[in-house]
């Protein structure tokens, strides 16, 4: 066990060393949610649609596609000068290469949405001062569940021809449940609804990471040996 | 192993390697097969047509990496810089890989394969892209780890490069073995059945 967590932490260090190299995927994501962010802000028609009733969703899309972004690079870096044939063979097991882009993808993630979420902010002006922990806790519940299945298919998507646009398609129909459920947290946070209502939500986004990342692990090797 | 263009001398490498897998039958090192078991991967090298290199990274950063991945996690940095300077790379530890020529990131690409200190190397064209005199501190490095005991398949299109670390030849063509046998008589002799073999 320690070995695993070793190799996948060693794993992780040089996939975030790599990035703060190049910063190729960190600057696109962040790019990519301001132009987000900005277009939503301004194409919103006031007379129609209320910020509270539309904010939750474009906080969720930004973070969604961004991160789609990010995982994109999460194996591409791999392909460069075939460096995932140096990880397979390697004498550590597929898991920890699981485990190692899983927590490199996971601090991609959150460092877009640490940053993303004060732009949301600027944008539409919404104040979360009494549910930033409700926030937190969503985005976290969320960000586990589709950053592990983000992982397994940016490694299936790696291997085919057209990676950069297999990835979207592939991943977004499994990221529909989380996604829906951050939504209506979020939007239950901000309209001050009791707990009663968000609990059954943050349930079933626990239960879809419970799932899919014990999913994800036992599935990753199998896909690296074939 | 020498062989023609597309005789299947780097696939047979990588099934080696347990990289890829076999259309019939197995490839087992020590009863293992390499794909299942993470301890037989270690006792493998392998240096294809790719580095393996992070191009972002140091020759030692990514040496020091595939240390760690390799287990050895004392002192990776130091056995970087330890298998760099054996191929003769000391003074260009620390810039990145993507400066670095075609031939010096085959030196680093040599260094990783022998890092760990693996059993069986398996090389793909080694001495390519080498200017005469790293061809020869290379070569110079292979015939002592083989000394030493170490298995080394050394694949290769060009036999006068590979022919004086040879103890065995093996010519494959169209995927089938033609040669098989230990080295004997001269190149020159071996060359003539070569083109035999080829032509005929």
């Amino acid at each position: 066990m320690a070995d695993l967590l070793r190799a996948a932490l060693a794993i992780a260090a040089k996939d975030l060393r790599v990035e703060l190299r190049s910063r190729t995927a960190l600057v696109s994501a962040l790019g990519f949610a301001a132009m987000v962010l900005m277009i939503f802000n301004f194409a919103r028609d006031s007379a129609v649609v209320s910020r509270e009733a539309m904010a939750p969703s474009v906080l969720w899309i930004t973070f969604t596609f961004s991160a789609v972004i990010a995982l994109n690079r999460s194996f591409a870096l791999e392909r460069e000068n075939a460096a995932l044939d140096g990880l397979l063979l390697a004498p550590v097991s597929r898991t920890a290469i699981f485990l190692g882009k899983y927590f490199a993808n996971l601090a991609f993630v959150f460092t877009i949405e640490a940053v993303a979420l004060p732009l949301f902010l600027l944008f539409f002006g919404v104040s979360i001062g009494g549910v930033v922990s409700g926030i937190i806790l969503t985005a976290v519940l969320a960000t586990a569940g589709f950053v592990a299945v983000g992982t397994v298919f940016a490694a299936i998507a790696v291997r085919t021809r057209f990676a950069e646009l297999m990835l979207p398609v592939l991943v977004l129909p499994f990221l529909l449940p989380p996604v829906i459920g951050a939504v209506q947290v979020t939007s239950r946070l901000l309209a001050g609804r009791p707990m009663s209502e968000i609990l059954g939500w943050l349930k079933i986004l626990a239960l879809y990471d419970l799932v899919f990342v014990t999913f994800c692990i036992l599935l990753f090797p199998a896909l690296m040996d074939e | 192993m020498v062989g023609p263009n597309g005789a299947g001398k780097s696939t047979l490498l990588r099934l080696l390697a347990g990289l890829a897998r076999p259309s019939a039958g197995s490839v087992l090192l020590g009863g293992v097969p390499l794909t299942r078991d993470a301890a037989a991967r270690r006792t493998i090298g392998l240096l294809s047509h790719q580095s393996h290199l992070y191009d972002d990274l140091s020759a030692v950063e990514n040496l020091a990496f595939a240390a760690r991945l390799h287990g050895l996690v004392i002192d990776p940095t130091g056995n970087a810089r330890r298998g760099l300077a054996a191929v003769g790379l000391i003074d260009r530890v620390d810039e990145p890989v993507r400066r670095l020529s075609r031939g010096t990131v085959q030196r680093v690409a040599i260094a990783r394969a022998l890092m760990h200190g693996p059993r069986v190397l398996l090389l793909d064209e080694p001495l390519s892209g080498l200017d005469p005199a790293a061809a020869e501190q290379i070569a110079a490095l292979l015939d002592d780890e083989r000394r030493t005991g170490k298995g080394l398949v050394l694949v290769s299109h060009d036999v006068h490069e590979s022919w004086e670390l040879a103890t065995h030849v093996h010519l494959l063509m169209r995927g089938a073995w033609v040669i098989d046998e230990p080295r004997s008589g001269t190149l020159e002799q071996f060359l003539t059945r070569y083109r035999e073999a080829l032509h005929g």
